[in-house]
Order: structure tokens, then sequence, then C-alpha cells
């Protein structure tokens, strides 16, 4: 099985980025101070708002610091929310959705109705103000949040799921030999919902990423730290975009956007593990179908 | 000798509510009573609908009854405690659905010993799960124990599906249709190896089926079911070369008999099987006797009262109001 994941080009491409976006943030500190050797918060007032040269690899901002280090220091705050946040989310949906699903009848309706309050939470507002209300909101606080208020959807998936898996004859099957509930649930129905999981974390990471730059970019965040949305924030208020100042924003952007596909290629390879009807043929056996077919045209 | 499991007049209501929230109830068992006892088999044949699954899944207490008892060893069972398991085990209909796809063989086998035996010596399961598929002909062993359902075929699964419940060392197995999914060519190697463990082990077994020739090859006591009744039952020669019931002439007419011409059937019931119609809806069933819309001897007593039970004195009753006077009261 996991042989399969990886035969995919969009798989192994998806993780490849994934990966290398997880080794910037744990190692972008160290890569800043002794590869680069440059301070993402020193100020080199010779280069303000410099564009890409050799000293500066891709130019300065307005307060003449350094947009790759900034763009390497801030990989570990956008990795940190996205990916705590996914864990925070996947986790309640799972811890929510499965046993509602399976259990049914009160524990479901109970369950159910805690979805459904999250559900139409408007969840950005409702971050605006937890954020607001709470006094300096670190990375945690962000991932805390956008991890709390986004489970829903992902439980009710979760739920639907239990629900047609708990009642098919093997979950039976083990219950009739005297199985305990725990056992049936993260044994024999939790493997079955392996690759929602997969997606929902997936997800959950690319909405992590997205909420903190969102959150970064509306002023809600620390602002002594470094975060791809803080540096998008930054361009904005010192108006970027209409001083022609690309190289400020596009690398976040870029980062962010690149994370995202990723994700979402991943996400593909999953798929087709669940649903083998997705797969592309691999280039090896179109060829050989082909060659089959110009030697039976022959014949 | 005592009945290991009983159940004794027990219905089971399912209610059903449509979308727009008006409900309804299925009666889909009502008033069953059944014996089982140790080294016997008793067959429960029916058409489809007629409540064979659902009272296996109440006698194996997956579903709670509606009214009356299940009786376990002369005892009321309450509830389906694991100790209600270790004693009585239930074999699906389906080999491809009651496997999990994710779990290895050994896997399934080595759950049920460690949950009933509490075997957590290695060597000890180990030995214990090649025995068990040993019993089962799933040899050479280390073929098999290491194998996902999808690596078998539908027999082996089922094998699997019978070492499972069998690890549990039960004192019932309750088949429901257990050959009914399986190739034509394997069904009488599965009838054997359940039999073989009825003698060798002296277990109760209620086998569930459609099949009136399985039924006779296998059984000693038969019981037949007509739209969630019982309507006649009794060792297994008497009831099919001297059925009572109407239903269960109809049913044994309808297997196929090549020595039987085309019309004979036609003749014995006074109408093509096709006039006949259909079985009733469980939610509405039929006033009186459940088969009277479709019995050529209905008479008025069957349209508006419930026959009661006939004895014969060769241990076969009925429930027909046909046999009210001949039987012994």
């Amino acid at each position: 099985m996991r042989a399969d994941l990886l035969r995919g080009w969009k798989v192994r491409f998806g993780l490849a980025v994934l990966a290398f976006f997880v080794l910037l943030a744990i190692f972008g500190p160290w890569i800043n101070e002794y590869v680069l050797g440059i301070d993402p918060r020193a100020n080199d007032l010779e280069a303000i708002s410099a564009p890409p040269s050799a000293d500066h690899l891709l130019g300065t901002t307005q307060f003449g610091q350094d947009v790759l280090a900034q763009t390497i220091a801030g990989a570990r705050g956008s990795m940190f929310v996205g990916f705590l946040a996914a864990t925070i989310g996947t986790l309640i949906a799972v811890l929510v959705g499965v046993p509602a699903g399976y259990f049914r009848g009160g524990v479901d309706n109970g369950l159910n109705f805690l979805t459904n309050l999250f559900l139409v939470m408007p969840v950005l507002p409702l971050i605006l103000i937890v954020a607001g209300y709470m006094q300096g909101t670190g990375l945690w606080m962000i991932a805390l949040i956008v991890g709390l208020f986004g489970w829903s959807g992902g439980a009710r998936t979760l739920r639907a799921q239990a629900l047609s898996v708990s009642s098919r004859d093997f979950v039976l099957a083990m219950r009739m030999l005297g199985e305990p509930h725990r056992r049936l649930i993260f044994f024999e129905v939790l493997p079955h919902l392996t690759g929602w999981i997969a997606a929902m974390f997936l997800h959950g990471i690319i909405g992590g990423v997205m909420a903190e730059a969102g959150l970064a970019f509306l002023g809600i965040s620390d602002s002594g730290a470094i975060s791809w949305g803080t540096m998008i924030q930054a361009a904005q208020q010192q108006s970027a975009v209409l001083r022609g100042f690309w190289w400020w924003f596009v690398p976040p952007g870029l980062c962010i956007a690149l994370i995202g596909t990723a994700a979402t290629l991943v996400n593909f390879g999953v798929d087709e593990l669940s649903n083998p009807k997705l797969r592309q043929a691999r280039r090896s056996v179109v060829k050989r179908t082909k060659t089959l077919r110009a030697a039976g045209s022959e014949a | 000798m005592a009945p290991v499991l009983e159940a004794r007049d027990v219905s089971k209501h399912f209610t059903v509510r449509s979308a727009v929230g008006s409900t309804s109830v299925v009666r889909a068992v009502e008033d069953a009573t059944v014996a089982l006892e140790p080294g016997e088999i008793v067959a429960l044949v029916g058409e489809s609908g007629s409540g064979k699954t659902t009272l296996a899944r109440l006698l194996a207490r997956f579903y709670e009854p509606t009214t009356g008892e299940i009786r376990l060893d002369g005892a009321p069972a309450n509830g389906a405690t694991r100790a209600y398991h270790r004693d009585v085990q239930l074999i699906f209909q389906d080999p491809f659905g009651s496997l999990n796809p994710l779990h290895r063989v050994r896997y399934n086998l080595e759950r049920a010993l460690r949950l009933h035996h509490g075997v957590r010596d290695k060597a000890e399961r180990n030995r214990r799960v090649e025995e068990l598929l040993e019993r089962v002909s799933l040899t050479p062993v280390e073929q098999f124990i290491d194998k996902f359902p999808h690596e078998l075929s539908g027999g082996q699964r089922q094998r699997v599906v019978i070492a499972r419940a069998l690890a549990v060392e039960p004192k019932v197995l309750l088949g429901d249709e257990p050959i009914s999914m399986l190739d034509v060519s394997i069904r009488l190697e599965m009838l054997n190896l359940l039999n073989r463990l009825r003698t060798e082990d002296g277990l109760a077994l209620l086998y569930i089926t459609h099949d009136i020739a399985s039924a006779r090859y296998l059984c000693d006591r038969i019981v037949v079911m007509y739209a969630g009744r019982m309507v006649e039952g009794g060792p297994k020669e008497d009831v099919i070369a001297n059925p009572r019931h109407p239903y269960t002439r109809l049913l044994i007419e309808s297997s196929p008999d090549p020595a039987r011409a085309v019309d004979d059937r036609a003749e014995l019931f006074g109408a093509e099987a096709g006039e006949l119609g259909e079985p009733p809806s469980l939610i509405d069933p039929p006033a009186g006797c459940r088969f009277h819309p479709r019995c050529p001897f209905a008479m008025d007593v069957c349209r508006t009262e419930a026959p009661p039970r006939t004895e014969f004195p060769n241990g076969q009753w009925t429930h027909c109001w046909l046999h009210e006077d001949e039987g012994e009261g």
C-alpha cells in the first residue's frame, strides 16, 4: 500500500515540496545564521527596497531587511500553525465524528448537535473576536483557534463514513465475537477511514497556513514574529504592490501557494489509492499497450 | 435432552420512520419458538423476507426481542455480553463481507482466542490458530495463516469465518445461509464440515436456508417460516414427505425435481404458481393466518383468526386451521 502511494509523480512531487518546507521550518534559523549569515531582522541601510542582487538574493524590504532570510525564517511560523491546527482539527474531527457514526442514537444526536453548532458558527468573525479578546495572539493561539473552530466539516464527513462502515458485516461479525467497542472503533472502523483522515489533515495544513497568513494580513498576530503572513502584511502596509516591489510579497505568497499545491497533489494520490478508477496509466503500461496494439494491427 | 438455546414466543418489531415523519411498524418476526439441542441441527427454511435472518440475529442477541425471551442453558439471557457470545456464535451469509479486508487470517483467529481464552503466550496462540485452520481444512496452514481476505476464494473465506467462530468454542452455531453465497461446487464440502463439527463437538446448529435440498441433506429437524411466523416444524423426513401446511407444500413443490412433470404443481394447488401471488407486506400483514391470501384452501376462519399450534404424534406441528381437529390438541 505504501509503495503504491509513492508510485505517482503527483504524490512524489507533493511530498517532496512538503518535506522541503518542513526542513526549512526546522533548520531555517540555522541556515540564516550560518549559510546566509544574514539576520532577518537586521536593517541594511545601504540597501532599502533594493531589487534582487548578489548581496540580497531576493532583494530587501522598505526597512532594508533581507527578503530571503525573512522568507526562510517565516517558514517556521507558517508550518507550525499549519501542522498544529491540522493536528488539532483532525483529532477533534475523528473523536467527534467517528463515535457519532458508530454509536448512533443518543450519542449521535449529542455529537451531531455539537458539530452542527460549530458548522454554522462564522469562523472568521469568531477568530477575530477571540483573537481580540485574548491579548497578544502568538502562533500557538492562532493555531489553537484555527484548529478548535475548523473541525466541524471533517467531523460531519467522518460521521457519515463511520455510519456506513460500522454497519458492514465484518464489524457486526467482530462484535459477535465479543470485541469491545473501543477495539471495534479503532481497529475495524478507523482503518477504513484513513484516506479521509489523511485528506482532512492535508486540507487542515492548507487551512492553517492560509488562516495564519490571513490573520496576520488583517493585523491580528504577534507583530514581533516573522511569518509569511506578517511579511505580506508589511508589504501591503508599505504599498509594495503599487510601488512595484514585487520581490517583497511574491516569495511568501509563492510559498503559501506551493504548500497548497503540494498538499493537493498528495491528496490526489491518497484519492487514487482509495479509488483505483482515478489512477492514470503509468507510462510503461501505455508504452506496452501501444506496442501490443501495433503488433496486433500488423498481424 | 435439555435445549441449550431456546427462543420462546419472541417477536421483533422494527419502527420505520419515513422522510415525512410518519412511522410504521414492520413485524419482522412474530411469536417464534425454537429450541436447539446439543448435537442437533435445526434447519430454518423460508423465502426471502420471512424473518429468518431476524430470528438468527435475535438468537445472537444482536437485536433485543420486542416481546418473548431467549433462554441459554435454561436461564433467561440478558443483553449481548461477552459471556453470551462465548456460547453462541453467528456465521454470516456473505463471506466477502464478514471479514475485514484489512486484517489477515491470523488476526481474526487470534482476536477470538485472546478475547475468550485469554491466550497471551505467542507460541501457544500460534499453535491454536494452526489447529483451527486444520480443523476447517485450510491446509497447508502456513499457506493461509498470513493471507488477506482478498487473497482467498469464497469457500476459503467462509472456512476462516467458521474457524473464527470455532475459536470461541461455542455451544451453539447460528448459520445464516452459510453456503448461499458460495459456488455450487463447494457447497457440499461446507455442509460436510458443518456436519462434522456437530458430530465431533456436539455443537447445536441452526442452519438457515431457503434451499430445502440442503436442509434435507444436513439437518435433523426443519422449521418453516412464512412472513415472520413459524408455520410448520418437525423431523425432516416427515415434514418433507408429508407437509401439513399448504405453504410448506408450495415450498417443497417449488424446488426443482426432475421426476416431476411441469403441470403437477398446478394440479395440486388448482392454480399456476404465478397466480398464487406474492408474500405479504410485513408492515400491514393479513389478519388471521398470514398465508390466507395465497392459500388455495383458505376458509372463512383463516381470514379472521390466527391458527393455533396443532401437534401430531410423530413430533410434527403446524399452525393451520385445516389440521386443527386432527392433532393431539
